[in-house]
Parts: C-alpha cells; structure tokens; sequence
C-alpha cells in the first residue's frame, strides 16, 4: 500500500511539509523538521530506485485517472536515478546547512529560508519524477520560484541583483518551454510523455512541431546553462547563501540536464532529433566551446565561488558533449558525470561554506596558508578538486573514460582529444587554489582562522569520501547510467 | 474568415515579440518586468487560441453533435496565470529590495556601483 504510492509521496511529503516549516518559527526547530523530511523522501528515493532496478518501469497514475487523460509518473531507471541524486544532495546538504544558515542569515528568515529548501526540492523531484510535459512546467517553476527566492537571501546585496538577472532569464527559459509544450499540444492534443512521442510520428516533419523542437531546446538549454546561455549561472551560484550553491549546483542544472534527454531521446526519438535534424552538431561543439571558455574564464577569477561556478559550466559541456555523441556510451558518460559531479562540485561548495563561515571570504587572497589551519576541509577540496580533473580513483576518472569511450566509438579522436584538453585547465584553476592555501605562511584573516566544526565537516567529508569511493568502485552508478542510457536510447514511442 | 482565423495569432507574435525586446533593450528593472508579463500574457492568449473551434461552445454536452471548444488549454493557462503572477510578485519583492540595498532601479547605475565596490 505504501510503497505503491513511493512515487508521489515523496513529491507530496516535502511539499506538505513546507507550509508546516512556517509555522514552527524557531530557526532550530524548522531546520531540525526540514531535516526530517529530507531524510524520509531521501528514504524513499531509495527504495523507488530498489524496486525500478528490480521490476522495470514503474508507472503510477494520479488519482487512479489512467493516461493519457490523468497526469501519470512514470519511472524508470533515469529517472529514478536522477530522483535518488536530488534526494542524497537535499539530505546531505541540509545536514551540513544549521551552522552556515545562521550565521549567513538573519534569524528571523531562517525558517522561510528551510520552507524554500523544501519546496525547491519539492520541484526538483517532481520534474524528474513526472510523465506529463505541463506538470513538467509546474514543477519547473516552483523549483526555480524558490530558487530565486533562496538566493536573492544571499548575505551580500550583490544577491538581489543575480537572482533577479536569473528570474528573468530562467522566466523566459520557462515560457520557452511553454510555447514549445503548447505547439506540439496543438499538433497531438496530448501532454502525456509517451503518447506525445507516439503521436508525434505522423507530423514530424510539420513547421508547427518543428518550431516545437527550437523552442524546447532553447528554453531547456537556458535553464540548464548551456553555453552560451549560462550568463544567469556565475552570478547566482557566487552571491547565494553557501548552503544554497552546494544544493543548487548539484542538482538544478542536473534535473534540467535530464529533462532536456527525456525530451530529445525520449519524445522526440533519436531519429528525428539527433539525425534529421541533426541537434548534436550543434550540442557537441557548443559543449566543446562551454568546456574551454568557461574553464579558461575559471582560471582568472579572485573569487573562489565564482571559479567553481565557471567550472560547473564546463561540467555541463561534458554532459552535453555526451549527449551529443548519441550512443549508450556517450549517455552512460552523461548520466554517470551527472552523479559524479553533483558529488563533488557539491562537496567543493560545502568546502567554500567552511570558509566562509570561518573567514567570511572566499576570495583567493584571503585564503593564505589555510591549509595550515583548515587542514580538514582542505583535504576535501583537494579532494573534489582531483576529481574535477578526472584523476584515476576519482569519479571525475570515470565520467572522463566514458565520455572518451563514446567519442572513440563514433570515431571522433579530435572531440576526445578536446575533452582530454579541458581537464588540463581544470589543472590549473584547482592548482592556483591548493598553491595559496598549501604553500604560503597564514597572515590575516587566515592567521587566526580554526577549523570548521564537525557538524560541517562529516556532511561535507561525506560527498567528499563518496568521489573517491564511486571513483573506485564504479559498479553501483555506471551500472544504473548504463540501463538509463538503455532505456533512453530505446525511446519512448512504442 | 483564415484570415480573422489567424489574427489571434498574429496578434500573439506581436506581443510576444515586443515583450522580449522590452525585456533585453530596456535598462529599467521595473519595465523588464512590464516586459516579461506581456511575454508571458502573449503565450497565454495562444493557448486560449488553440483550444477554440469557430461555432464551438462551452463545453456542455447537450446531446450529440454538440461542438464544443476543448477546455484544457483554458485549465492549463489557469495554472500558467498563477504562475506568472508569483513570477511578476517575485520579480517586484527582488526590485523593492534592490531599491533598499542600492537607492535606485536603473541596470546601468546598479552594474557601476557593483564594479566600484
């Protein structure tokens, strides 16, 4: 009985719970009940991707009305995968999040702040988790409506100005979508994922579906930072609370990422998306472009926040690269990447958080010789920083061997030889921030800096210690990545 | 009468097209918002569009052969609207603390005060 409502209790759980965060008023409290829910969806996100790895698809129809007239969720091994990432990250980072929040914020904000969280991760499931394309939009928005709102709460007034350059962008990306939704809804009078990618087949070829098809790829490709629509990204991700960056960067480009294959392997099939119209000759060299721009952009920035953020575009050049090179290989690369690097951009941000607490900077001047006195938190992001690179016995490695696979198999030496490039400049941004830290004498606000508490240290050493144990033991998530990429090389026309 | 057929749409791509140039050219943040409703507001009067049969009716099934006018766009547009109003309620809470932290709501002075500091 429980378990065959898995899929959207643990949608309506954080969803109901939100309100209730509001109510509890005292900071502590509201974060100690937001820590609850998060840990039972991410329970529950568990178990769902147990019984998917087990039995197959899993489909659940709301309210018992059967598709395509009701709204139906359909899981199967990408999405569940996709679900399990989010839930791991919003557990995760919310254990970490008390001491950071306080200090970051005032104290009568912060149970809106946990109510944000909790919505924000509300949406996030439920893009990942739904099967009609207009609950899609809907949970877009409460993702992205919250995520404006956590990080205009940023402590610097910088804040306020990137997350309303991101609202307007993220609100046309969004309305993107809409119109593209709304074309292909007048080409097949169906919102249903799997009915739509049936019904599509007769009038591909219309100017109607086609316009369809430009607008989806613009507008999912602005909301998950393609270069070069990714000028909402640095801002947001360097100004937002600390607690915010970790949990958005890990998973809200990620669910974006998975949306946009769900609908051009999945609706629109590989045929029409990847050979008529040949959509990965665009996603291939712009991804390639988002690797060496960004990653070189990365290189010269004081602020540390902003060179991760730089990096995280790079990040999803990799994975758009992967989806481009349209075979199980180059998915498996982007799905497997997706984990991996949520992991580990997440355990660096953690890392940036400690920082801030203790320094309340994270520019690169100010981080002298913190190794000496932050010893913990930076061996964890060293440790996220090897994997950044792709070191053997990181996950970074593994995303990097599939992704170099999948551009061997179509016989694409040069794009592997760029991806190979790419990791070189990772060398040096992750470099230049291990030299200050290691290799210089502590003076001024490092002179008198401790090490973060422990209530910091274990969520972040957590992620941090998962990089390297994915990194060693690949089974768990290139297995799962693989059935994703099987299933959505398959399609979901019938 | 493909003409009149088509002046919703028509009327669609106009607004749809002068809100997104309102968004990008204009340096107030209160106008971007102006902007981004009207872009919004566009898309909803195209799906509305859609759903419409010419003769059609609410749809009540008064016995066969009644034509009626689909009514989902109309709910889905329901939801949008909601949407957009958090949108636009959002967008102007973020301005009104800009005003606060900045004295002003001019892109140009905002981006130089941030350059200086």
């Amino acid at each position: 009985m429980f378990l065959q409502h898995l899929p959207i209790l643990q949608i309506i759980v954080p969803l109901m719970a939100a309100p209730v965060c509001v109510l509890l008023r005292r900071r502590e409290r509201s974060w100690a009940f937001a820590l609850l829910v998060s840990w039972v969806v991410f329970a529950m996100s568990v178990l769902l991707l147990q019984r998917v790895l087990l039995e197959g698809t899993i489909i659940y129809s709301l309210g018992s009305w059967p598709a395509p007239w009701g709204i139906e969720y359909r899981i199967d091994a990408v999405n569940a995968f996709v679900v399990f990432l989010v839930a791991l990250i919003g557990a995760v980072v919310l254990l970490y999040a008390p001491r950071s929040v306080f200090s970051e914020l005032p104290e009568v904000r912060c149970n809106l702040f946990f109510t944000a969280y909790l919505l924000c991760l509300t949406g996030l499931m439920g893009m990942a988790t739904t099967g009609d394309v207009f609950n899609l939009f809907v949970f877009l928005e409460i993702s992205s409506l919250t995520s404006y709102a956590l990080i205009a709460s940023g402590p610097d007034r910088r804040a306020l100005r990137a997350s309303y350059q991101y609202l307007v962008m993220g609100t046309v990306g969004a309305t993107f979508y809409v119109i593209g939704v709304g074309l292909l809804y007048m080409m097949t009078g169906t919102l249903n994922m799997v009915d739509l990618a049936e019904r599509l087949q007769p009038v591909l070829m219309t100017r109607t579906v086609l316009a369809a098809f430009a607008f989806l790829v613009v507008g999912i490709s602005l909301k998950l930072a393609l270069f070069p629509l990714h000028l909402w990204l640095p801002n947001a991700y360097a100004y937002a609370p600390s607690v915010v960056t970790a949990f958005l960067a890990a998973t809200a480009t990620k669910v974006s990422i998975y949306v946009f294959v769900r609908f051009f392997y999945g609706i629109f099939g590989t045929a029409y998306a990847f050979d008529t119209l040949s959509l990965g000759g665009f996603l291939v060299p712009l991804g390639l472009a988002g690797i060496f721009v960004a990653s070189l952009v990365a290189v010269f920035q004081t602020n540390i926040k902003r060179m991760l953020a730089y990096s995280s575009i790079a990040q999803v050049g990799y994975m758009m690269v992967g989806v481009g090179l349209v075979s199980v290989s180059g998915l498996t690369a982007t799905l497997v990447h997706l984990f991996n690097h949520a992991v580990m951009k997440c355990a660096l941000f953690l890392a940036m958080g400690c920082f801030i607490l203790r320094l309340g900077s994270c520019e690169l001047e100010d981080l002298r010789g913190i190794g000496k006195r932050m010893p913990v938190t930076m061996a964890a992001f060293v440790a996220g920083g090897l994997s950044l690179i792709g070191v053997p016995l990181t996950v970074g490695f593994i995303s990097k061997w599939y992704l170099v696979l999948g551009a061997l198999e179509r016989g694409w030496w040069p794009v592997a030889v760029l991806i190979l490039l790419g990791s070189l400049i990772a060398v040096v941004y992750v470099w230049r921030v291990v030299e200050v830290a290691y290799f210089h004498e502590p003076t001024g606000k490092t002179a008198a800096a401790t090490e973060a508490p422990l209530s910091m240290l274990i969520p972040m050493w957590l992620l941090a210690g998962a990089t390297f144990y994915f990194g060693i033991s690949a089974t768990f998530t290139s297995g799962v990545a693989r059935r994703g990429a099987e299933v959505l090389m398959a399609g979901l026309a019938p | 009468m493909i003409t009149v057929g088509l002046l919703n749409y028509w009327v669609v791509v106009v607004l749809m097209m002068v809100g997104f140039y309102i968004v990008m050219a204009s340096r107030n943040l209160i106008k971007k918002m102006v902007g981004l409703s009207l872009f919004q507001t566009s898309v909803f009067i195209l799906y509305i569009t859609m759903g419409k049969i010419s003769g059609g009716t609410a749809p009540i099934l008064a016995g066969p052969g009644t034509t009626y006018s689909n009514p989902l766009p109309h709910v889905l547009i329901l939801t949008a609207i909601v949407v957009g109003v958090a949108t636009t309620a959002l967008g102007m809470a973020i301005i009104v603390r800009i005003k606060e932290a900045y004295g002003t709501i001019e892109e140009d002075e905002i981006r130089s005060m941030d350059a200086n500091s």
